[in-house]
């Protein structure tokens, strides 16, 4: 009882949330249809995805609303099809990231001391080697590499910047009164983290999770496009691998490379502007001014000029 | 000098961690990849190149993997390289010195002109706070830098080369035409529109938030009020007042953040056959060329680290606090 009210308020909350800011609005709309378009993808493909069964290379028509590619695949279906790949991807990855970025920075700011050294220094060292010529590298030994290889490279190489954010986060409340109250009542560590320290840092975890799902998915699109990637799935990225090997702009089939980008570029705007919403919540500086504030702080500014 | 000494650690640790990376991946890698590799060249190149790769690697079995790794880095610290399996003739080093002004040309004169007009907009934004401009702004530039580098890449060759026939497609320069002095500047500068156009584009976004963000922190502060009090001009207290401590973070930041336009600009630079550093590092992996490509990504991370060292440093020079304690 008490968790469906619990669950109940935190409906309400979030419903809050999204009625005042639009950008998370529009973000969680986004996903949303994509997580449902990657769940179901069969709902959305009028065509065999897989099929060359059609006329290849003809542009926009009532059958094929973007067109077939050179091979004569519906690109449409294709589009639907690989959206399950790349939300997956960014979702594995992201979540991945998190778990790390949450146990690494955490652990260094609570246990302090040379732990929180060790573990800030590897942080450091993971964030200031650039990731991607790392991930090109690795991927060429591994050759075609799986959705899963990619995965696992795109978390090693993606978690350190959430990692030192939490830290700082967490190393600004570690010493507030009710976390030293809930220490002096000798609670458990564990109780101390989960229940008094993780819940305030809610707003940056999710903020976090956005920002290394947005990286997990343009690496990974890049990877696949480059050709690192196993290109014979279906995937956005691995779309646009094919339109460029085949001079798609050349061959006059534009909408084959224009729309997996899209896809991608909606996805990340998602991503990207949920990340920012989230940033405001924890940087209430940030926040947008109300019109009524503005007013306030016009007629302050004109009193001080006056 | 504390300060200076911490940061000279963290060089030297960031640069013994990359070396080691670069040494440990072809060794770490599952199902033996450098045993393959060899199998693959064995017949096709010749046997000093073989037992080159096979030092490269460190197999062959007369050596443990603690000397093959004390070898590495006499080789790196002497820039041997070896050479490229690809053009057995040419060295891995010759290479990446033809491709290297490319890249720094390229990406190094986007990026600071992107941290320069991201800056000073982001502190336009957070100025004009609330205003059409700031509300705009940052939200459309949240969504452009969410695009994927390589393809706002293929968009502006689709639109600007095929469809206007503005620019030149691809190549960094025309080599067929024979120009030379002025008529050669210009024929690389033409070349190298699109291509900063679309690192410009994607990584200006990061700037402006950032400034943005520190800027409105910034002009909540003590000082800025008691500026405007003393009825400064507005452009003075913007300029000198929190422009400048707004600055020291995105400084940092700056650093940070030149991994990522790297990371771009290796697709960007493959998407319009751009002869950088990025092209090359993709043609090697795509030749197999595996001393060339461990090379490649030494130098982009050594270019990188130093980068952050010296930003370091100038946030040092510029903000006395660092220097304090």
């Amino acid at each position: 009882m008490r968790l469906l009210h619990q669950s109940r308020h935190f409906l309400a909350e979030a419903w809050k949330f999204l009625r005042r800011d639009k950008k998370a609005l529009v973000g969680s709309i986004i996903l949303l249809i994509l997580l449902v378009i990657s769940a179901f993808p069969s709902w959305f493909t009028p065509d065999d995805p897989t099929a060359y069964a059609y006329t290849p290379g003809i542009g926009l028509s009532w059958a094929h609303p973007l067109g077939t590619t050179s091979f004569g695949q519906d690109v449409f279906s294709q589009l639907m099809a690989g959206t399950r790949q790349s939300v997956m991807i960014a979702m594995v990855v992201g979540f991945f990231c998190t778990i790390l970025s949450v146990v690494i920075g955490i652990s260094a700011a609570y246990l302090g001391g040379i732990v929180d050294d060790v573990l800030s220094l590897f942080t450091d060292v993971v964030l200031v080697i650039p990731t991607f010529p790392l991930v090109i590298v690795i991927a060429a030994y591994l050759k075609s590499a799986s959705f899963w290889t990619v995965a696992f490279v795109l978390v090693i190489t993606g978690w350190s910047y959430g990692a030192r954010q939490l830290r700082v986060q967490a190393l600004s409340l570690r010493n507030r009164d009710y976390l030293l109250a809930a220490r002096a009542r000798g609670e458990s560590s564990l109780y101390v983290i989960f229940v008094e320290l993780l819940p305030p840092m809610t707003s940056l975890i999710v903020a976090n999770f956005l920002g290394a799902a947005l990286y997990a998915i343009i690496a990974a699109s890049g990877l696949q496009f480059v050709g690192l990637a196993n290109v014979n799935t279906e995937a956005w990225g691995t779309m646009l691998y094919w339109a460029q090997n085949n001079e798609a702009f050349s061959a006059g089939l534009p909408l084959w490379a224009l729309a997996p980008g899209i896809m991608i570029a909606i996805f990340g705007s998602a991503l990207a502007l949920l990340n920012y919403a989230f940033d405001e919540v924890s940087n209430p500086a940030l926040r947008p001014v109300r019109s009524s504030e503005r007013k306030l702080h016009k007629s302050r500014r004109s009193e001080v000029a006056a | 000098m504390r300060y200076l000494v911490r940061r000279i650690g963290f060089l030297l640790v960031a640069l013994w961690a990359a070396l080691t990376v670069n040494f440990l991946i072809p060794r770490l890698m599952p199902g033996n990849p450098a045993e393959a590799i060899i199998a693959q060249f064995k017949g096709h190149i010749n046997p000093s190149a073989l037992k080159a790769i096979e030092v490269e690697l460190g197999i062959g079995g007369h050596q443990n993997l603690f000397a093959s790794y004390l070898q590495y880095f006499g080789n790196t610290f002497r820039g041997h390289f070896g050479n490229s399996t690809e053009s057995i003739t040419t060295s891995v080093s010759h290479l990446i010195a033809q491709a290297l002004p490319w890249t720094l040309g390229l990406v190094g004169v986007t990026t600071i002109f992107g941290f320069i007009l991201g800056t000073g907009l982001g502190a336009i934004a957070a100025w004009k706070r609330g205003r059409f401009f700031d509300n705009v702004l940052p939200t459309v530039f949240v969504v452009i830098s969410a695009f994927p580098y390589f393809w706002v890449g293929l968009i502006s060759i689709w639109f600007f080369s095929l469809t206007l026939n503005w620019f030149p497609t691809l190549g960094g320069s025309n080599a067929t035409a024979g120009f030379t002095g002025w008529a050669l500047v210009g024929d690389i500068l033409v070349h190298s529109v699109l291509p900063a156009f679309t690192i410009l584009i994607t990584s200006i976004g990061g700037w402006i938030l950032t400034m943005r963000n520190n800027m409105i922190t910034v002009v909540a502060e003590d000082y800025v009020k008691m500026a405007r009090a003393k009825g400064l001009r507005p452009r003075r207290i913007l300029m000198q007042y929190a422009g400048r401590n707004a600055l020291l973070p995105n400084l940092t930041g700056f650093a940070m953040s030149l991994g990522f336009v790297i990371s771009g600009a290796i697709l960007v630079e493959y998407v319009f056959n751009y002869p950088g550093v990025g092209f090359l590092l993709l043609q090697a992996v795509s030749s197999n060329d595996y001393p060339l490509m461990q090379a490649l990504f030494l130098l982009i991370t050594v270019a990188v680290l130093l980068a952050i060292f010296v930003s370091d440093i100038a946030t040092a020079l510029l903000d006395p606090r660092t220097r304090g304690n």
